[in-house]
C-alpha cells in the first residue's frame, strides 16, 4: 500500500466528488461563505479596545470654581456620553455597583479653595475594575482633562514635558486597521478546519471510508483530494477578506501583494493538514469538529490576535511559534500596515511551510494506519 | 407521529397531558441520553478538558497587561543627563530596553516586530533642557500596527521621561490637579479577574449551543430522530430527556471551572455560590435553546456546526463584553449585542465574582436570558412541528 501511484483522471475525479460534498446543497453553500463575511463586518467595528460612550458619575461638594470647570470639560468630552449628577457617596456607589456608570469621580468640599491655596486639589476617582482595561483607559482620558484644567489654574507654569509621539504604520491608533486584517486569517482558519476535519470523519461515519479503501486509490490521492477543496474555500475566502480590508474598510496595504498570496496559501495548507489529521484519528463527525474546537480555540487564543505573544510566559511563546496563525498574522499585519519587505515575510513564511509538511506527513500517517 | 399532534378540546388536552407526561419514560429517556453523551470521550473532552485548557490560556497566556514591551532607546547625545535618562528606561520594569546609537537601527526592528516602539533621544538633548518650552525632549516612535501595545508604549515612555524630570528640579510647584485613582472589585488591575469569569461563559456556549447542536443534528441526519418521535413518547419528553444529561454536563462544567477559578488561579468569589448557580442554570436555557433551534434548522452535523460556531461561540467571545467593551461598539452592533445571551451572562458573571450579590445586576440580565432562551424554544418547537409534517 505503500504506492505513491498518482493517477489524474482519479484525482480530478475525487476532487469533483468533494467539492461537490460541500457546495452542492444550498444551504451549505451558504453557511461556508456567507456567515464569515458577516461576522467580519459585524467583528470589524465591534472589536474595539477604545472607550466610548461611557457615563461617569460625579458627586461635587466643591461650589467653587475649578470643580466646576472640571465637570464642564467633563460634560463636553467626546468620550462620556453622559455625566450623572449624585448628591450622596452611597449614590456613587451603588452606581458603580451596578455599573452603569465606569467610574465616578468625588470632589470634595475645599477643592477649589485649595487650589487657590496654590496646593494640590484632590478629586478620588472610583473605577468599576470589572472593566480592568477599559477602566485604566478612562482614568487616562480623565488625567487628561484633569491636566487641562490644571493648565488653566497656573498658565504659566510648564505642566507637561515636552514629549513628541508618532504612531507609525497608524498614525491615528485605529483599532480596525489591527483587527480587519487578522479577522481575516482567523474566519479563513475556522472555515478550513471544520472543513477538513469533517472530510474523513464524515466518510467514515457513514460507512463510505472502507469502501474509499479498497478502491485503486492510494492514500496520497485520498489526502489531496480531500486537502485541495478546503484549500480552495479557504484562501478564496481569505483572498475576499483581504479584499474587504482594502476595499471596504480602506485600510492601507502597503506589501506585495504576490507573497501575501502565497503565504495565504501555505497557511491555509497547514491547517488542512492540521484538520486532516484530527480527521483521521475521529470516530465520528461529532468528534472530528469538537476535535477541530478544541485545538482551533486555543490556537487563535495563543496567536496574538487578542493579546500580543510577548505577554505571555516563554513557554507559551514558544508553543505559539507552532501555531499557523502565529506567522500569518505578522505577515498579514506586516502586508497590510509596514510594507514589510520580502525577506521578513520569508522568515514567516518557512515556519508555516515547515508545519504544513509536517502536518500533512502526520496526516498521511494516519490515514495509512487506518489501513492496517 | 399523531403522538406529537395536540388535541384542541380540553377534555383531551387533559388526558393527553397526563398521557404525555409519563416520568418513567422521561427516566429511561434521560438515562440513554445520558449513557449517549458519556461514551463518547469528545464529549468529555468539550466539557471537562476543554475548560481547564481555556481557564488556563486565560490565566497566564491571554493577559491585556503589557510587561516587558521591548522598546529601543536611541541614544544621539553623548551628554551625562541623557546618559541618565537613559538608563531611566532601562531601569522601568514595564519597559525591556534595547540601546542604540542610531535611529536606523531600531526603524528595520520595528518593522520586523522585533521591537514595538523607540525612543530617541537627541543629539542637543542637555540644550533642549536648558530652554523650556521650546522643541519637544525627546521623541517617542510607536508600532501603530499594534495600536493597544502602542497605547502602552506611550504612557509607560512619558511616564518615565514625565518622572524622570520631577526628579530633576525638586523645588517645581505642586500641581493644580490631583486625580486619585481607586480600582473597586480589582484593586490589583489583573486582567485575569476579569476574564476567568468571562471565560466560564464562553464554555457554557460551547457546551450548551454547539454540543447540543450537534448532537440533535446528528438523530436527524441519521433519520433515527423521526423514529424517536414516532414513539409514544411526546416532543416534550423528547427534548428534555435530550437537552437534560447536557444541562448536568454545562453544571457539571461550570462548578468544576469556579473551582479552579477560585483556588489554582485566585480569582475571588465575592458573591454567594447558589446566585452563580442560578445564574448558570438560567443561562443555560437560551444555550440549551439555541442549541436546539439550529440542529432542527440544520439538521446536518456540518451545517450545525457552521451555525453554532458564526451564531454561537464567535459572538459570545467578541460581542459579549467579554474582550471588547460594549459601550465602544457603534450603536447597531450594540443593538445586535443584545441578542447575544452570553452578553448577560459575562456581565453577570463579572459581578458575581469580583463584585458579589448585586441583583439590581443580576435581575435584568436573569430576566433577559429568559426571555431570549424561551424565543428560542418557542422558535425551535415550532420549526420541528414544521418539518415533521
Amino acid at each position: 500500500m505503500l504506492t505513491f501511484t498518482l493517477s489524474f483522471t482519479r484525482l480530478r475525479a475525487q476532487f469533483i466528488k468533494e467539492v461537490l460534498l460541500v457546495l452542492r446543497d444550498p444551504r451549505s453553500r451558504m453557511v461556508v461563505f456567507v456567515p464569515p463575511i458577516l461576522q467580519l463586518l459585524v467583528f470589524a467595528f465591534a472589536a474595539t479596545l477604545e472607550v466610548s460612550n461611557v457615563d461617569i458619575a460625579v458627586y461635587n461638594q466643591d461650589a467653587g470654581r475649578w470643580s466646576h470647570e472640571l465637570v464642564q470639560r467633563l460634560d463636553s468630552s467626546r468620550f462620556i456620553s453622559l455625566v450623572r449628577h449624585v448628591d450622596s457617596q452611597r449614590q456613587l456607589h451603588e452606581l458603580i455597583d451596578r455599573g452603569e456608570v465606569i467610574a465616578a469621580l468625588a470632589i470634595p468640599m475645599d477643592f477649589s479653595r485649595t487650589i487657590a491655596a496654590g496646593e494640590s486639589g484632590r478629586a478620588q476617582v472610583l473605577v468599576d475594575g470589572r472593566r480592568s482595561n477599559s477602566g485604566q483607559i478612562t482614568v487616562a482620558y480623565l488625567s487628561t482633562i484633569a491636566a487641562e484644567v490644571a493648565a488653566e489654574v497656573t498658565p504659566d507654569a510648564q505642566v507637561s514635558t515636552p514629549v513628541l509621539v508618532r504612531h507609525w504604520f497608524n498614525p491615528n491608533l485605529v483599532y480596525r486597521w489591527f483587527i480587519v486584517p487578522g479577522l481575516a486569517g482567523i474566519l479563513a482558519l475556522f472555515s478550513a478546519l471544520l472543513i477538513t476535519s469533517l472530510s474523513i470523519a464524515r466518510e467514515r461515519e457513514l460507512g463510505t471510508f472502507d469502501q474509499l479503501l479498497v478502491s485503486p486509490t492510494s492514500t496520497s490521492e485520498i489526502i489531496i483530494s480531500k486537502s485541495l477543496p478546503a484549500l480552495a474555500i479557504g484562501t478564496l475566502l481569505g483572498l475576499f477578506m483581504v479584499s474587504a480590508g482594502v476595499f471596504l474598510f480602506g485600510i492601507p496595504f502597503t506589501g506585495s501583494f504576490g507573497l501575501l498570496l502565497a503565504s495565504l496559501v501555505l497557511f491555509i495548507l497547514s491547517v488542512v493538514g492540521i484538520g486532516l489529521m484530527i480527521s483521521a484519528v475521529s470516530m465520528t463527525q461529532q468528534q472530528a469538529i469538537l476535535g477541530a474546537f478544541a485545538i482551533g480555540v486555543p490556537a487563535v487564543l495563543m496567536s496574538g490576535f487578542a493579546t500580543p505573544v510577548e505577554n505571555m510566559p516563554e513557554v507559551l511563546q514558544w508553543l505559539a511559534q507552532a501555531i499557523p496563525l502565529t506567522h500569518f498574522l505578522i505577515i498579514v499585519e506586516g502586508s497590510f500596515l509596514k510594507a514589510m519587505p520580502p525577506s521578513d515575510i520569508l522568515a514567516n513564511m518557512w515556519p508555516l511551510a515547515v508545519i504544513a509538511l509536517a502536518t500533512l506527513t502526520m496526516a498521511t500517517v494516519f490515514v495509512r494506519g487506518r489501513l492496517q | 407521529m399523531n403522538a406529537t399532534s395536540q388535541p384542541k378540546d380540553g377534555d383531551g388536552a387533559l388526558q393527553a397531558s397526563v398521557r404525555r407526561f409519563d416520568m418513567q419514560r422521561l427516566i429511561a429517556l434521560v438515562y440513554k441520553e445520558s449513557l449517549q453523551a458519556l461514551r463518547d470521550p469528545s464529549t468529555l473532552l468539550i466539557a471537562f478538558v476543554l475548560p481547564v485548557v481555556l481557564l488556563l490560556l486565560f490565566a497566564y497566556a491571554v493577559s491585556l497587561d503589557a510587561k516587558n514591551v521591548r522598546v529601543g532607546v536611541v541614544l544621539e547625545s553623548p551628554g551625562a543627563a541623557a546618559q541618565n535618562l537613559a538608563a531611566a528606561f532601562s531601569a522601568n520594569r514595564f519597559l525591556d530596553a534595547h540601546f542604540a546609537r542610531d535611529r536606523r537601527e531600531v526603524a528595520d526592528k520595528l518593522i520586523t516586530g522585533e521591537l514595538r516602539g523607540y525612543v530617541v533621544i537627541p543629539q542637543d538633548f542637555e540644550q533642549r533642557l536648558v530652554q523650556p518650552g521650546g522643541q519637544p525632549l525627546v521623541q517617542i516612535i510607536t508600532d501603530g500596527s499594534y495600536p493597544n501595545t502602542a497605547n502602552y508604549v506611550e504612557n509607560y515612555a512619558r511616564g518615565v521621561v514625565q518622572s524622570w524630570r520631577a526628579g530633576l528640579d525638586v523645588a517645581s510647584p505642586a500641581q493644580a490637579l490631583v486625580l486619585e485613582p481607586r480600582y473597586w472589585f480589582n484593586p490589583e488591575l489583573e486582567s485575569r479577574r476579569a476574564l476567568i469569569p468571562g471565560a466560564i461563559a464562553i464554555v457554557m456556549t460551547i457546551i450548551g449551543t454547539m454540543l447540543t447542536a450537534l448532537v440533535v443534528a446528528r438523530e436527524w441526519e441519521r433519520g433515527t430522530m423521526e423514529a424517536v418521535l414516532s414513539t409514544p413518547a411526546s416532543v416534550g419528553e423528547i427534548l428534555i430527556g435530550k437537552l437534560l444529561p447536557y444541562f448536568v454536563l454545562g453544571m457539571l462544567s461550570t462548578l468544576g471551572a469556579t473551582a479552579l477559578a477560585v483556588f489554582v488561579f485566585g480569582v475571588p468569589l465575592r458573591g454567594s455560590l447558589s446566585a452563580l448557580l442560578i445564574l448558570s442554570a438560567v443561562f443555560m436555557v437560551p444555550a440549551l435553546g439555541q442549541g436546539l433551534l439550529i440542529s432542527s434548522l440544520a439538521r446536518n452535523q456540518f451545517l450545525a456546526a457552521q451555525i453554532a460556531l458564526f451564531t454561537g461561540f464567535l459572538p459570545a467571545f467578541m460581542l459579549s463584553g467579554f474582550l471588547y467593551e460594549i459601550d465602544a461598539m457603534p450603536a447597531p452592533i450594540r443593538a445586535i449585542t443584545r441578542l447575544v445571551p452570553a452578553r448577560y451572562f459575562v456581565d453577570s458573571l463579572k459581578t458575581v465574582f469580583l463584585a458579589g450579590d448585586i441583583w439590581a445586576v443580576f435581575l435584568p440580565n436573569l430576566g433577559a436570558m429568559m426571555l431570549i432562551g424561551a424565543l428560542f424554544f418557542m422558535i425551535a418547537k415550532r420549526a420541528t412541528r414544521k418539518n415533521l409534517e
